[in-house]
């Protein structure tokens, strides 16, 4: 009996002998293989999804071999080639100081990775802590941390990012921690409603028979079953994250010129829109491509690992 | 349903007040002195030390941070924002003025994505695998994918510039002129409206194509009736719920939105208002907008759970 108890905490199943094997052990578990077999038949089942994980492939890869990849230097003002139109030589053509749009293009994927990784790293890190706190400790604590979250949620994402930026001031360290901050709600209120339905189970409840403390069931018990609407919610956030990153640098917030950054190139091409287009438009698409991706792979991770999550996000 | 009401309404009070915390505070973080938020630039070069400490006490800001905050929050439930340290005038005329404008983008928007949204969701649930559902589903997902502002410039391109159909920029009351206050928020409310759209048509799709697989659905079925009153009877009702739960927080992304359509579009609203306020470093004004929107956005929180008890009984007794 304790045998089949301690093996939802430990791998005690090599060292049982025949004897006090528990009826528990011989129900067939299926081996990880097929597990992953399942998963990859349903997630490589929509080709856009697919479409999604090569575009963000190209992506990364992009990113990180930019300056072998992008066929000018981003950041160097050209007055022989300023503003020119699509060409052989310029794919997208040139901004107005003559830098090559295809070039910052590229190197903008550096600035909507980097900060949508950090961000949402910094707010999956803290609103899951809330969330597992609140969660798990229920009563006054889960109200305080819970309200808190809610009064959190009633700012508009731009203008919370907004605000904290103009506190730190602009810079893509404080517009990381700004989203970071603005992103939290999310990943608290999704974290605390797994922990509330996962802290019912009768593992937690045999964990807590087995003395384990607090932190022990919180860690090895709790949160490794709430992870995957998290894993769900994490690339879907990428997206929106970048989206609002975007957004910001549009507004003038965020990066200093003469970095690139997707959203601050729509707002340098809008005041050529009529003689050049292409400038504003260009990276927009980058944008919508880059978004798209994250979406259609967030929701082939839901349908692969939890369809019942359709609907909640 | 009393119960319910006043339950909600009392979190609602708790959540505002931890709102006007959030905004006080962390404006009171800002590195520097809040005396400059005070006075210009300009006095402050022709002030003395001495002034500057009268005016230190004059405003309160020698006393306990928490007092301060109790002063200002009095402040505030009188209509009292501060001063704005870019025109020197009171806060509130800066607001009285555009509050209106953002409020009335932003709730045409959201109108608009309840009338188009949620339709476009149900057909594409009934006729699931049909072509109107990929059309639905395609657009949907583009919709909560594109870039506002950019779709923005893109419709200034398109329909301003290359077509000269509409109006490039700028606002006019529908009071003014009516037509053409009409051709210049077109493109304004379509971007607004947008993401909305496209988020309750999706949330709507997945909600109905999940109650209409229940029993209650078959039995609907099975007892004959006609295939509208399975669908808006049975399925529709029980399909809005979540749907109107996502509405709540609707609101709060069209005024995020107008931030940026604001910017994009020109349009003298609290969202272009708030963006310059930061450029310049208008902390007053900053507060202002961002407290008053929050607080509209919380009220629609509170209609919209309240109709939520409204439509769903259960959640009265929960």
């Amino acid at each position: 009996m304790v045998g089949w108890i301690r093996e939802f905490g430990m791998d005690e199943r090599k060292n049982m002998t025949e004897e006090n094997r528990s009826p528990a052990e011989d129900i067939q578990i299926p081996p990880r293989k097929s597990e992953w077999r399942r998963f990859s038949k349903v997630f490589f089942s929509r080709g856009v999804v697919i479409f999604g994980m090569v575009v963000i492939a190209i992506v990364i890869f992009a990113a990180v071999f930019a300056p072998w990849v992008a066929p000018y230097n981003p950041y160097q003002p050209d007055l022989n080639s300023v503003l020119q139109q699509p060409s052989r030589a310029h794919l997208l053509g040139t901004d107005a100081l003559g830098r090559d749009t295809f070039s910052r293009i590229i190197y903008g994927t550096r600035t909507s990775l980097m900060i949508g990784l950090v961000a949402v790293g910094i707010a999956a890190f803290i609103g899951m802590t809330m969330g597992l706190i609140a969660g798990y400790f229920g009563g006054w604590i889960y109200a305080v941390i819970m309200r808190f979250i809610d009064a959190m949620m009633s700012f508009p994402l731009i203008l919370l990012a907004l605000i904290i930026a103009a506190m730190l001031g602009g810079g893509l360290r404080n517009i990381m921690i700004a989203l970071g901050i603005g992103l939290i709600p999310a990943y608290a209120r999704l974290m605390c409603g797994q922990v509330l339905s996962v802290k019912e189970n009768d593992y937690v409840l045999a964990g807590r028979a087995m003395g384990s403390g607090n932190m022990r069931i919180m860690f090895r018990h709790v949160v490794p079953n709430c992870f995957p609407p998290l894993i769900v919610l994490i690339t879907m956030m990428m997206g929106l994250t970048i989206l609002a990153e975007a957004g910001l640098s549009f507004l003038g917030i965020g990066i200093e010129p003469p970095g690139a950054a997707w959203g601050a190139m729509v707002n340098d091409g809008y005041q050529y829109l009529l003689t050049h287009p292409i400038l504003s438009f260009a990276p927009g698409l980058a944008i919508m491509l880059v978004v798209f991706s994250f979406n259609m792979v967030g929701d082939g991770l839901r349908d692969a690992l939890d369809p019942r999550l359709r609907g909640v996000l | 349903m009393t119960t319910y009401i006043i339950r909600r309404f009392l979190q609602s009070i708790v959540v505002l007040i931890l709102v006007t915390m959030i905004v006080f505070f962390s404006m009171r973080l800002l590195p520097g002195d809040p005396i400059l938020m005070l006075i210009t630039v300009d006095d402050l070069a022709n002030t003395s030390e001495a002034e500057i400490e009268a005016l230190r006490k004059e405003y309160g800001l020698d006393k306990p941070m928490a007092l301060q905050y109790l002063d200002w929050l009095m402040g505030v439930v009188q209509g009292d924002f501060g001063r704005s340290i870019v025109n020197g005038g009171p806060v509130i005329n800066d607001i009285v003025d555009r509050l209106p404008i953002t409020l009335y983008l932003g709730i045409l928007a959201f109108a608009i994505s309840i009338i188009v949204g949620i339709p476009l969701g149900i057909i594409s649930a009934v006729r699931r695998g049909k072509w109107v559902d990929t059309w639905v589903t395609v657009m949907a997902n583009l919709g909560i994918t594109v870039p506002q502002f950019w779709l923005g410039v893109l419709l200034i391109y398109l329909f301003a510039l290359y077509l000269g159909l509409l109006p490039v920029q700028g606002y006019t009351s529908p009071f003014d002129n009516f037509w053409l206050s009409f051709r210049k928020i077109l493109m304004p409310v379509f971007c607004l409206s947008i993401f909305p759209i496209a988020s309750s048509a999706r949330q709507t799709r997945s909600s109905m194509l999940e109650v209409m697989g229940q029993d209650y659905i078959r039995t609907a079925w099975s007892k004959g009736l006609r295939e509208r009153m399975v669908i808006f009877r049975h399925a529709l009702k029980n399909a809005l719920i979540p749907v109107v739960t996502l509405k709540g927080m609707m609101l709060r992304n069209i005024f995020g939105g107008s931030v940026l359509i604001e910017t994009v579009f020109n349009i003298p609203g609290m969202g272009r208002l708030a963006v310059d306020a930061v450029l310049a470093q208008d902390y007053a004004i900053v507060q202002g907008v961002t407290l008053l929107i929050v607080i509209v956005v919380l009220f629609a929180n509170l209609l919209v759970d309240l109709s939520y008890g409204w439509l769903d009984p259960r959640i009265r007794y929960g």
